[in-house]
């Protein structure tokens, strides 16, 4: 009843790996370990490589995107942006990579993995896609999804998500996953055959339903609110950071202007005209150095975004701990409440209402071998209940061990790439300092020499 | 309520010894009527950079004049605001320094109205004594230029500041307002100081000295209101003739003014927009920083990354907030008072055309014979004398001019840049320090997981 499968069905077995790769004892001995140690999250480095081994052996690449019509499903012609997917096995001797799998997918095909991928794996922290529509644009940006800026970063953030599976020690053995990068006809069909939609538990959508939960494990409630905050505070960053990005560019367009009057007012003047006519020349060069720097700016967001957008991630694995819980919580009242019944019935007492008890009341007392026919039914479902329910907890808590291990592996990978992403602001900061010292030091040149 | 005093010798004694004494390089430097020291302090400050500060160009001044009533290192402002002032024309001849400061408001039954206080140095013999404090209001500032380009309509006087702005005012009197009023006040009396001819102009003089009713009673000498508007519509017509007969100079000219006019009034909107937009983007980094203070407080392992961004950012902001201030003070106001001296040159255009038109006019009534002709050909002379005169004050004031103006010109310009050099050299200082803490820390924690 382990919530981590190695399930033959859903996971890789070692057998399909060797198209990718020559015969590697290294390889297969690898995978042995990792069906072994499936679900246990083991820190040290070691374990780390030999779970990567996705990112070892092979590259994933999204490397263009191209519009495309076609008919859709009411038979109306529609635009949309396909994606190609490389798939790359580097050699083990000379590191030389050989193009093994190319394929095109739309973004729609994309949703539909990672929709699969949160229903089999409830308890891992799935990587979340790139966001459809553009959101906290400042006014450069068109909130248009056909704009090449956006599908430009949106190819990026696809590629980011496949690499972040293939980098998940579980998820990167999923078949359907491999399916998705290998296999470009009826991968859809294969996927919807799964009945992972039928698998979905509709509740875990419905979220604005409320589960009245008795004793919730307070990691997960903790976590719960730690997900809130961080999507709190990451939109509220993005979007001062959106405004702010908006008045940097008013700054530096502004000073274009000076470029082109600063010309014109050179013509009438004879000494100061060079000076002018050269000192205008670097503002337009300021002016436009803007547009690369918010460029960059863009890709930081994006790294926040990703993280903005794991926060629903986590919050999908406590509602599905809470629903967990709640079904185990219903089970054990459902059993209480059966062998209170059960209880009653043999000594003759009624203290807890119920049907019979009331028919009997109203159409006269049943006889010894009803009676008795019904403490047999009752007695067999509290037998089955008691099973359940212990198969129940047996699951809750296996699911509480392997999410927080994930979780674990979850946060360090977070602070890691935060703190990345800091630092390459600061370093995005001290670029634009410096281009901006070198225009206005040549600018300063020039109007001293008027 | 405008009260002044004459400052006696006794209250500048009460000054630090420390200043002019230390400066002075001991005894009696000679006073710089004669040209021989003049042409030291000339050259000296001339070939002071631009970039140092201001104070030494006046304390080197100080050290080659005999002013014992003046210290360059007084404790009031006034002199502080002398210092604001970079090199302008004629530095030889400075025995005359004016500042303008301590507005205040005052209130009658029938209006509301701001006076300024000037305070007056010199060492002239002209003036009664060496020191003056006067209360003036803006009517009255308006009432010396008249003066002024009555006495010498072809000389380019300075420019007042306007008397109201209407777009974005939203009470006539508030602070920044009355600020910016009063350094561009304080700027147009020491350019009319600074002027060869304007500073010797009698009404200057009185409207630096005079105590209020004798300002007052002085006013209501010179010719009416109403027969000076006469003469404006009698301009108008007559300018037009004018600009017929203009020489092929002032062609030039005004052409020159008419361009100028355009590009600088371009400038000044340009200039205003920026400040304008640095103003919107220091209101918004105000709130970036504290968003990372607020994440930090969620993150346990990210607190001190978060917190050192949020300083940075808080740095930069303070940063901009100087390089605002900056361009506020070095190039809004320069090229705010060359817009106003554009208006005030095509002013001065047409009253040499109006000049000429005179004496133009009078030439073809001699021609055409059409009035009595006994008196015309002295009357012609006359005029003739005036259009030459006025013709060459005009010329020799404007090669001044556009030398002051290049030279302003190009002060501003140089001043925004180097503040935005200074911007910019903050900033990377923050980011990289923060850069080097984090790798330092990075390295710090590798060399600790080590068994």
């Amino acid at each position: 009843m382990e919530q981590a499968p190695p399930d033959p069905e859903r996971q890789l077995q070692p057998a399909p790996l060797e198209p990718l790769g020559s015969p590697d004892a290294g390889l297969g001995a690898a995978v042995g370990k990792e069906t072994e140690g499936a679900g246990e999250e083991s820190s040290g480095v070691d374990t780390m490589t030999h779970n990567n081994f996705w990112l070892k052996k092979i590259e994933i690449s999204v490397s263009e995107a191209e519009k495309r019509t076609g008919r859709n499903a009411m038979n109306m012609q529609e635009t949309y942006t396909a994606y190609l997917i490389e798939t790359r096995s580097i050699e083990h001797t000379d590191g030389q990579s050989v193009l093994t799998d190319s394929l095109w997918r739309r973004y729609s095909e994309f949703e539909l993995l990672r929709s699969y991928l949160l229903v089999y794996y409830p308890h891992i922290v799935v990587p979340p896609l790139p966001e459809k529509r553009a959101e906290f644009v400042w006014h450069k940006l068109s909130a248009d999804n056909m704009d090449p800026d956006f599908v430009e970063r949106r190819r990026i953030g696809l590629e980011n998500f496949l690499l972040r599976i293939a980098s998940h020690p579980l998820l990167c053995r999923d078949k359907i996953f491999y399916l998705f990068l290998t296999q470009e006809g009826n991968w859809k069909e294969t996927v919807n055959e799964t009945g992972f939609q039928l698998k979905a538990d509709s509740r875990l959508k419905a979220l604005n339903a409320t589960f009245r939960v008795k004793n919730p494990d307070k990691r997960f409630t903790d976590l719960k609110h730690y997900s809130d905050e961080l999507q709190s505070v990451i939109s509220h960053l993005l979007r001062v950071r959106a405004r702010v990005a908006d008045r940097l560019y008013g700054v530096y367009k502004v000073h274009g202007n000076y470029g082109r009057v600063f010309s014109e007012w050179s013509a009438i003047e004879k000494e100061m005209g060079d000076g002018l006519q050269s000192a205008g020349h670097h503002m337009d060069v300021y002016a436009s150095s803007i547009d690369d720097i918010l460029e960059d700016e863009e890709h930081y967001a994006d790294q926040l975004k990703e993280y903005l957008f794991y926060a629903e991630a986590l919050r999908a694995v406590c509602r599905k701990h809470e629903l967990m819980q709640y079904d185990l919580e219903m089970a054990a009242q459902d059993l209480a409440s059966k062998k209170q019944q059960c209880e009653e019935l043999a000594t003759g007492t009624v203290r807890t209402f119920s049907l019979k008890g009331m028919t009997t009341k109203l159409f006269g007392q049943e006889t010894p071998e009803q009676r008795e026919a019904r403490i047999k039914v009752l007695e067999e479902q509290i037998n089955e209940g008691e099973q359940q329910l212990k198969s129940k907890n047996l699951e809750g808590r296996e699911f509480v061990k392997n999410a927080w291990a994930d979780i674990e592996r979850f946060k360090e990978q977070k602070n890691r790439d935060l703190k990345e992403a800091l630092i390459s602001y600061a370093v995005m900061q001290i670029s634009m300092c410096k281009k901006g010292i070198q225009v206005w030091t040549n600018a300063k040149e020039c109007f001293s020499k008027m | 309520m405008e009260g002044e005093r004459r400052a006696s010798q006794a209250r500048s004694s009460g000054l630090p010894a420390g200043g002019a004494d230390g400066e002075s390089p001991g005894g009696g430097a000679p006073f710089p009527g004669s040209s021989g020291s003049s042409a030291l302090l000339q050259t000296e400050v001339l070939d002071l950079d631009e970039d140092e500060d201001d104070l030494e160009v006046f304390s080197k001044d100080a050290s080659l004049m005999d002013m014992n009533s003046f210290s360059p290192v007084m404790p009031t402002s006034p002199l502080s605001m002398i210092n604001q002032i970079k090199f302008e024309d004629e530095p030889d001849l400075k025995d005359l320094f004016i500042t303008v400061d301590e507005p205040e408001s005052h209130v009658t039954t029938i209006e509301t109205f701001i006076t300024y206080r000037i305070i007056t140095k010199t060492s002239r013999g002209e003036f009664d004594s060496s020191e003056f404090e006067v209360r003036r209001r803006y009517q009255d500032f308006l009432w010396l230029k008249g003066k002024l380009e009555e006495a010498h309509p072809t000389l380019i006087i300075p420019p007042l500041p306007e008397k109201f702005i209407v777009k974005g005012m939203v009470e006539r009197f508030n602070d920044d307002f009355i600020e910016t009023r009063r350094k561009a006040l304080h700027k147009f009396l020491n350019r009319i100081a600074d002027h060869p001819t304007l500073t010797f102009n009698e009404d200057f003089k009185i409207f630096l000295t005079a105590q209020a009713w004798e300002l007052s009673s002085h006013k209501k000498q010179g010719p009416g209101l109403l027969s000076r508007m006469g003469q404006t519509v009698r301009a108008v017509a007559s300018s037009m003739r004018g600009v017929k007969n203009r020489p092929e100079e002032f062609m030039e000219m005004n052409n020159f003014i008419e361009l100028f006019s355009q590009k600088i009034n371009l400038i000044d909107k340009i200039s205003q927009r920026i400040y304008k937009e640095e103003r919107e983007y220091f209101d918004e980094m105000k709130e970036y920083g504290p968003i990372h203070i607020l994440w930090s407080a969620s993150e346990e392992d990210l607190v001190d990354t978060l917190k050192d961004v949020a300083s940075c950012i808080d740095r930069c902001c303070k940063a901009t907030e100087k390089r605002m201030s900056g361009l506020s003070e070095a190039l809004l106001p320069v090229v705010h008072e060359y817009v106003l001296y554009s208006e005030m040159l095509m002013g001065v255009m047409k009253r040499r055309d109006q000049i000429q038109a005179e004496l133009d006019s009078k030439v073809e009534a001699l021609t055409y014979k059409k009035a009595d002709t006994d008196l015309l050909p002295e009357e012609i002379g006359k005029l003739e004398d005036k259009v030459e005169c006025a013709n060459n004050a005009l010329k020799a004031d404007w090669e001044r001019w556009k030398q002051n103006m290049q030279n302003d010109i190009k002060l501003a310009f140089t001043d925004m840049a180097e503040e935005n050099i200074h911007y910019y050299e903050q900033c990377l200082a923050t980011w990289e320090s923060f850069l080097t803490s984090q790798t330092n820390l990075h390295l710090e924690e590798a060399s600790e997981d080590k068994p």
